[in-house]
């Protein structure tokens, strides 16, 4: 995990960020838009400064990238089974369910990465995240398959958290 | 055009199955599971034919998609987490809660 202090290269990051959001809802290249766009974008980073963590900039090197569209690619294939599952169980008259807490270690060590590990299962086939206390997540799973830690690991996340691993070296 | 057409109506028929979803599932865990799928997939969907429809508008939807995309999942681990925290036990055929002994000892160390 990053310190949360202050640094110059933290703060212009942050700021371009802010500032890319601001281009983004207004698309628009008149002047006085982008300058105010400058100035919000700056006061707003001086109040998120405290509480912005994010990736460093190696994030933009092009073997990263090339995972970060991997990652994504993995994600929307995910996210249409997991909507083609949920219109499965539902639409089907007896609701074949058969849920259960399981819980399983990460070895994740990066925060933001846990973060985006913890969004990716809410959003696959069947599971939803309850809780992260360390390296546990306790997931919610639809169709408990498995009670074992390992087998439900490999099961759940392992796709995801190999792709994560590479990212967040 | 007609893929913004198309977009939308894809959307609308995960948000229509999302809260069939919700009626029918037992308890709040598993309402929370159709919902939140349901409606992510569906209003990103939704957001983005909008965008296709009316071109000058693409970048501000793409923008609110990948809002949906992180908040979405973020606010449902927060309710299932509260739900928990509030005693609403999980409907279960076989019993299988995993979460319950840490449950429980952290409330002791409270």
């Amino acid at each position: 995990m990053q310190s949360p202090s202050f640094s110059i290269g933290k703060f212009l990051y942050n700021w371009l960020l802010m500032f890319v959001v601001w281009f983004g809802f207004t698309s628009s290249l008149a002047p006085e838009e982008l300058l105010t766009g400058v100035l919000v974008s700056f006061i707003v980073s001086l109040m998120t400064i405290g509480i912005f963590r994010c990736c460093s900039l190696d994030i933009f090197l092009p073997q990263k990238l090339f995972y970060i569209f991997k990652y994504i690619f993995v994600f929307i294939v995910a996210l249409f089974k997991s909507n083609l599952d949920v219109a499965r169980r539902v639409l089907s008259p007896s609701l074949p369910i058969n849920p259960g807490i399981v819980e399983f270690d990460t070895k994740l060590t990066n925060e933001f990465a846990k973060m985006v590990l913890a969004n990716s299962i809410t959003l696959t086939p069947g599971t939803l995240s309850i809780d992260l206390v360390d390296n546990r997540f306790y997931i919610h799973w639809i169709d408990v398959q498995s009670e074992d830690p390992e087998e439900a690991h490999r099961l759940i996340a392992k796709n995801f958290e190999d792709i994560l691993l590479k990212i967040f070296k | 055009m007609y893929i913004g057409y198309g977009l939308v109506l894809l959307g609308s028929i995960f948000l229509f199955l999302g809260s069939l979803g919700i009626y029918r599932m037992p308890d709040v865990y598993n309402r929370l599971q159709a919902g939140t799928k349901a409606t992510t997939l569906g209003a990103m969907s939704l957001i983005l034919g909008v965008g296709f429809i009316e071109p000058e508008w693409l970048i501000k939807t793409l923008f609110i998609v990948i809002f949906i995309a992180i908040a979405n999942p973020l606010s449902s681990h927060a309710l299932a987490r509260a739900a928990y925290r509030a005693n609403l036990t999980p409907f279960m055929k076989k019993k299988m809660d995993a979460y319950k002994s840490e449950f429980h000892q952290e409330k002791k160390e409270d």
